[in-house]
């Protein structure tokens, strides 16, 4: 029973990583409906510039968190202005195709700047962070991941229910045409979206790459795997990012340690083939309504 | 004899019988025979053994491009699952040669065949699932086939990989450099001649339709879903007959080069050459596979100068780099590729000087 417990909990702080992970993914599909192949390497590079800050300028790791999140921010601005303003209306498959050429391009850059090394930051959480229920410990990075998880969804919560921004967003998302005519200003709001979602995946890799050490391939392959949960939860609904990272991670986690752990990474895929059969939109998705 | 038609400045189809031929001009017949004198009877003659495998595997590729060109290009369907396709041909290929002895051609069919039969059951979901569904959708297939191929170890081997025998042709050897570069093209204009003929029937016109919209085709009375079905099925068929080839083109398989970077590779091969356009296809194979290597070279020459011994360990990175921009710069710049580049050039050269 003790080894259940063990690896519900390690699914459950795993599914929570995803669905933070998929969190930026998300924000952007709902605001500009482009599915993000260069998600993996957004949370990577967020990583690796808190990495330089820690290692290099030897900042403390506070501000060197704010200093991150600023550049993240900066870069997801700049990424829309450059690469996916001018995609605005066409087809989808050179949008998909785009954000694959970007994942290339900074996955290259990253490779050229940091090697394919795998590192890890310097100690910098402090051990009473602890907990313990029932016998089962939990590590205090999970504890601190889950408390900025926390902080993360809490703030975006308030972002999108009460301040303007964050109502311009969501009409956007609703709909482009009657936002536009309404004053919004979609290309800033698409703009503002990237850079949001940038800033929430460099949190993520941040986190990730506490837990996990930091990979640019690793990192990639769980920009992969978000593809699984996104569709799980729905591919525009915030909420529904966490839901499904959390029931991909559990299920993960479960075929590891009660089937063979080889199994493990492909299981996502498999459900994810299963759900697009049976449910399309996923479990908390919007149906389109298509005219000719 | 007919008088040949060279220069037109317009459009003066009286027929759509005409609109249907495959040359506008007998200019473009000219260039079709001066290249296949060029490819059989010159280049292998001439070419360095390097070249050649250089070319042989353009050519190769060029039929999965095809392929894929047919289901991303011309019937709007997008597939990320084609490297995978590719390995399924090249395992179907390959245990069909070694455990039931198969000869060369039938077991490439049958790597064809079976891949197809794989294509089909991932173009499934296409009946309710479009556009980025449907790309998450065989997304899945390529991690799903990859698991498949590195861990049903019984049939594939698993990581070991497979050896196949020669590849012999009514029991004449056709292995060997030379030999199989007149495989791989003769295979590749097959293969491309059917490609642009199929475009041509009602098949390849109701694929047309169900790109430009599916719904107003629905409405027209073309079944959208078995359509989509026989789409997936040709290009996997394409994408089989290129893995096969390839398996018995390199001797020896494993499951590693068939992973998602290659099927993205594929994707970029259609894209920059240029979207549902047949020549395009093969333009775009041939400027992947000469950045990849000719990257390649630079790091070599690199090595061997001795100069910037750790600038050459970075080039794999720098690889990776200059492939995504590529991707990046003709969808921003060219997003309809090098065919249209190539379109451009020559109605400059026709028109001039007079360019309106």
């Amino acid at each position: 029973m003790e080894f259940f417990w063990q690896l519900m909990i390690n699914g459950l702080s795993l599914g929570f990583l995803y669905g933070i992970s998929a969190m930026g993914f998300v924000m952007i599909y709902k605001s500009s409906s482009v599915l993000n192949f260069a998600h993996g390497e957004l949370l990577a590079l967020g990583a690796y510039i808190f990495l330089a800050f820690m290692m290099w300028f030897k900042i403390p790791a506070i501000p060197a968190f704010i200093i991150t999140l600023v550049l993240c921010f900066a870069f997801g601005f700049l990424v829309e202005r450059v690469f996916l303003r001018p995609l605005i209306g066409e087809p989808l498959i050179f949008v998909i195709m785009l954000t694959v050429g970007l994942a290339s391009m900074m996955k290259g850059a990253i490779l050229l700047l940091w090697g394919g090394n795998l590192y890890t930051y310097p100690e910098f959480i402090p051990q009473t962070l602890t907990l313990s229920l029932g016998g089962v410990n939990i590590q205090p990075v999970y504890n601190v991941s889950f408390m900025l998880g926390v902080v993360f969804l809490l703030i975006f919560g308030f972002f999108f229910k009460y301040t303007s921004q964050g109502i311009f967003m969501r009409s956007v998302a609703d709909n482009q045409r009657a936002a536009l005519s309404l004053g919004v200003n979609v290309r800033r709001i698409f703009a503002l979206s990237w850079a949001i979602a940038a800033l929430v995946a460099g949190m993520s890799g941040i986190v990730l790459g506490v837990i996990n050490g930091i990979n640019v391939h690793e990192l990639s392959a769980i920009g992969l795997k978000v593809f699984p949960v996104v569709i799980l939860g729905g591919l525009d609904s915030i909420a529904g990012a966490i839901v499904g990272g959390v029931i991909i991670g559990v299920l993960e986690s479960f075929t590891g340690g009660y089937l063979t752990p080889s199994l493990r990474d492909v299981v996502p895929y498999i459900i994810l083939v299963g759900i697009l059969m049976v449910k399309p939109y996923g479990l908390f998705g919007q149906v389109e309504i298509e005219r000719v | 004899m007919r008088a040949l038609k060279f220069r037109r400045c317009g459009n003066f189809h009286e027929s759509y019988r005409e609109e249907l031929n495959v040359f506008e001009t007998d200019f473009g017949r000219f260039w079709v025979v001066i290249g296949f004198f060029f490819v059989f009877l010159i280049l292998p003659f001439v070419a360095t053994p390097y070249v050649l495998y250089l070319v042989t595997n353009i050519a190769i590729y060029a039929i999965a491009v095809i392929g894929l060109n047919i289901l991303t290009g011309y019937t709007g369907q997008i597939s990320l699952g084609h490297g995978a396709f590719f390995g399924v041909g090249a395992y179907a290929a390959a245990i069909m040669a070694t455990r039931f002895h198969m000869p060369f051609l039938l077991s490439v069919f049958a790597g064809g065949l079976i891949t197809a039969t794989v294509g089909l059951v991932f173009g499934l979901p296409s009946s309710r699932l479009k556009g980025l569904y449907l790309a998450i959708a065989t997304l899945a297939g390529q991690f799903i086939i990859e698991y498949v191929l590195i861990h049903w170890e019984e049939v594939t081997m698993g990581t070991m990989g497979i050896n196949l025998p020669r590849p012999t042709i009514f029991g004449v050897d056709v292995g060997g450099d030379v030999k199989f570069y007149f495989i791989a093209f003769i295979f590749l204009f097959f293969f491309l001649w059917m490609a642009v003929n199929l475009m041509r029937t009602r098949y390849g016109r109701a694929f047309i339709a169900i790109r430009d919209n599916d719904r107003a085709a629905e409405g027209m009375g073309i079944p959208i879903f078995p359509y989509k079905l026989l789409s997936f099925a040709v290009s996997s068929f394409y994408a089989g007959v290129a893995g096969a080839l390839w398996a018995f083109f390199t001797m020896t398989i494993t499951t590693e080069p068939f992973n998602l970077g290659l099927s993205v590779e594929f994707i970029a091969m259609v894209i920059i050459g240029g979207m549902g356009n047949m020549s395009g296809a093969i333009f775009g194979t041939v400027f992947i596979s000469l950045l990849n290597e000719g990257l390649r070279l630079m790091a070599d020459i690199l090595i061997n100068a001795r100069i910037f011994d750790q600038a050459a360990l970075t080039m794999a990175p720098l690889k990776e780099f200059a492939f995504g921009l590529a991707i990046v710069l003709f969808i921003l710049i060219e997003p309809r590729g090098l065919a249209e580049v190539w379109r451009i050039v020559r109605s400059n050269f026709r028109l001039w000087p007079f360019s309106y």
